[in-house]
């Protein structure tokens, strides 16, 4: 049986679980059941020779891919996995890939063709939870600011016996005539309260 | 320079190193901006990322290890792009440090606290001697200064890195933790890990690369030569900015300012006790032993000619490429890493400034047994003492004999170690 018929065998190593996960599954749902997932980052050289992947796909986050090039330069095998990029002749998918964070090696050998979809489909969902990621991260900013704009209109409330409707009214005149938004001029708050003996709502 | 003059944006990339001190100086100290430069600093994991982000154009410039644009050059590395090294990041830095338990066996052996590497080498032999298991030592990367000094020790003594010893790639931030794990017995790695290991009882520092290779290179500023073509002039004034930021990591008036720049989260985040300890040559695991001269010598940014990029260098580095098997020797080969870096470019970026630089592009590595004025474009220039610890003389005009001569290497097996 020719290196064409044989299914793949790809290895995912990436110590997030999350996105190594997703990864598989982006894996199995164009046909490949080979997957294995490595998330533990301790003797890395060993779990990388034990599962004799056609194709490893990691993340440009990892400090270990200097490890993994080593381990492919020193190896006496005969399948030597080598860095997808080796040449020019893919500039694009290069770039592509550098950008979504993934790196990919198969081995030597194997035809182009058949890992280009794959690494296609890598930087496409490393793209996405990178997107999501920001999205998360906006969320949680978000939510701070609204429970800090809570906190200083209680502070209003309590301290200049203001409605909570007044209290918020306040707060939006002030960042309106400062040029700021609510929740700083809610941060600022909070922090001359702390500053002058502590703050009441806390 | 004029108020109205444009400034130009450089994206750098940099792995948290204290010899990483003069581009983040340069960056944040006010040296690039007097050269109309933004020196936009780019934290990265791994040397495999530097080369790729080089390679496609993301970063401009890149804080690299002296072998790595050698081996870009030479085809040996992943993305093969033509790379070159105008500016040198300083000598020294580099530190071998053993496990707490390799050490006291070491010690019984003759190894001794001021560093000595050919007692060290010996009784590292008789060691692994009486060990049934084989040792096991750490590098950051298989083109790098930390491989060939540490290949370089072992070899002086018979001991067959590879063979005899064991050699794994660890990220260099990861190196105490896999000695205290006991992944490793010890490792050839920049600073501040050797001191963070020595700060955390976990390792003893043994030797350091300026006792195996005085005044001997470490990082070096790499770039695509097609980027430092089209911006010629740009790079001259990031030389210049570069230069004086090296001049002033090197001053110990600023050595409190520096420790707290590197600090920085951003920077290395890495506790400033450690960095102080290893800008002032942390030796030992608190009984600090190193003559004061030694420690003074352990970092130099820019005294005595630390950021000039000698062609010799380069050769030596090439050298060892092919001593260990990494590439079979070709005369062009030998050529094009020569060539690699650029004296010519460093040269006439700092002419405007009046300071002293060699006249020579390559010079006999061990030539020099004490400090020694040598020719330079104006001034005087003391050089020295460099070359090695076992006293064998690098004349980079003689490099055949000079690789034929070691006992210990290994026969290139294959025509890359790709």
């Amino acid at each position: 049986m020719g290196m064409h018929d044989k299914s793949l065998n790809i290895l995912v190593i990436d110590p997030n679980r999350m996105r190594a996960s997703i990864i598989e599954e982006g894996l199995r749902e164009a046909g490949h059941h080979d997957v294995t997932l490595l998330t533990d980052m301790s003797n890395l050289m060993r779990q990388v020779v034990d599962a004799d992947p056609d194709v490893i796909i990691m993340d440009l986050e990892n400090p270990n891919r200097d490890v993994l090039e080593h381990a492919f330069q020193v190896s006496r095998a005969a399948r030597r996995p080598i860095a997808m990029f080796v040449d020019r002749t893919d500039a694009a998918a290069t770039e592509a890939a550098i950008d979504a964070g993934v790196s990919a090696y198969v081995v030597d050998g194997l035809k182009k063709e058949r890992v280009k979809p794959i690494l296609d489909m890598a930087i496409k969902r490393f793209n996405v939870i990178e997107r999501m990621r920001q999205e998360i991260d906006a969320a949680k900013t978000e939510l701070s600011e609204r429970k800090q704009i809570d906190r200083a209109k209680g502070l209003l409330m309590r301290t200049r016996g203001l409605s909570e409707e007044e209290a918020y009214q306040l707060l939006r005149k002030t960042a309106m005539n400062q040029g700021r938004r609510i929740a700083q001029v809610a941060e600022s708050l909070i922090l001359a309260a702390g500053l002058l003996g502590g703050d009441p709502t806390k | 320079m004029t108020e109205t003059a444009q400034t130009t944006t450089i994206t750098a990339g940099f792995i948290p190193l204290i010899d990483s001190a003069v581009l983040l100086a340069a960056a944040t100290q006010g040296f690039a901006a007097e050269e109309n430069i933004d020196l936009r600093l780019v934290r990265e994991t791994s040397w495999a990322n530097i080369r790729d982000k080089i390679a496609v154009g993301h970063f401009d410039i890149a804080h690299m290890l002296a072998p790595m644009p050698i081996a870009s050059n030479l085809g040996l590395t992943p993305l093969p792009t033509q790379m070159i090294a105008p500016m040198a990041l300083g000598t020294g830095g580099n530190a071998v440090a053993l496990s707490r338990d390799l050490w006291a066996q070491a010690q019984r052996h003759g190894a001794t606290e001021d560093g000595n590497p050919a007692r060290l080498a010996r009784a590292l032999r008789s060691v692994i001697a009486e060990r049934p298991e084989r040792l096991t030592f750490g590098i950051v990367h298989p083109h790098s200064s930390h491989h060939y000094e540490l290949a370089y020790l072992l070899g002086f003594a018979g001991i067959r890195p590879g063979v005899d010893v064991q050699l794994a790639v660890v990220p260099p931030a990861l190196m105490p933790d896999a000695l205290e794990a006991g992944q490793i017995d010890g490792f050839s790695v920049g600073e501040p890990w050797g001191s963070v290991a020595a700060l955390r009882g976990i390792g003893v520092i043994a030797t350091t690369k300026s006792a195996i290779w005085r005044s001997s290179p470490e990082k070096v500023v790499g770039m695509r030569q097609e980027w430092a073509e089209r911006n010629a002039e740009t790079l001259a004034g990031l030389i210049r900015g570069l230069y004086r930021a090296a001049t002033w990591c090197d001053d110990l008036k600023n050595r409190e300012t520096l420790v707290r720049m590197l600090a920085a989260p951003a920077h290395l985040g890495i506790d400033a006790a450690a960095l102080k300890a290893a800008l002032d040559g942390g030796y030992g695991s608190g009984a600090d032993v190193a003559p004061a001269a030694k420690r003074a010598s352990i970092f130099r940014f820019a005294a005595a000619a630390a950021s000039f990029p000698w062609q010799s260098h380069a050769v030596w580095f090439y050298s060892q490429m092919v001593r260990w098997g990494q590439t079979p020797f070709r005369e062009k080969d030998a050529e094009r890493a020569r060539r690699t870096f650029r004296p010519d470019i460093y040269r006439a970026a700092l002419s405007p400034l009046g300071v002293t630089i060699p006249s020579a592009n390559s010079k006999i590595e061990g030539a020099l047994e004490v400090p020694t004025p040598v020719g330079a474009t104006r001034g005087q220039l003391v050089l020295g003492p460099d070359g090695f610890f076992d006293g064998r003389i690098f004349d980079p005009d003689r490099l055949l004999d000079y690789i034929a001569g070691f006992e210990v290497a290994e026969a290139t097996s294959d025509s890359s170690s790709r």
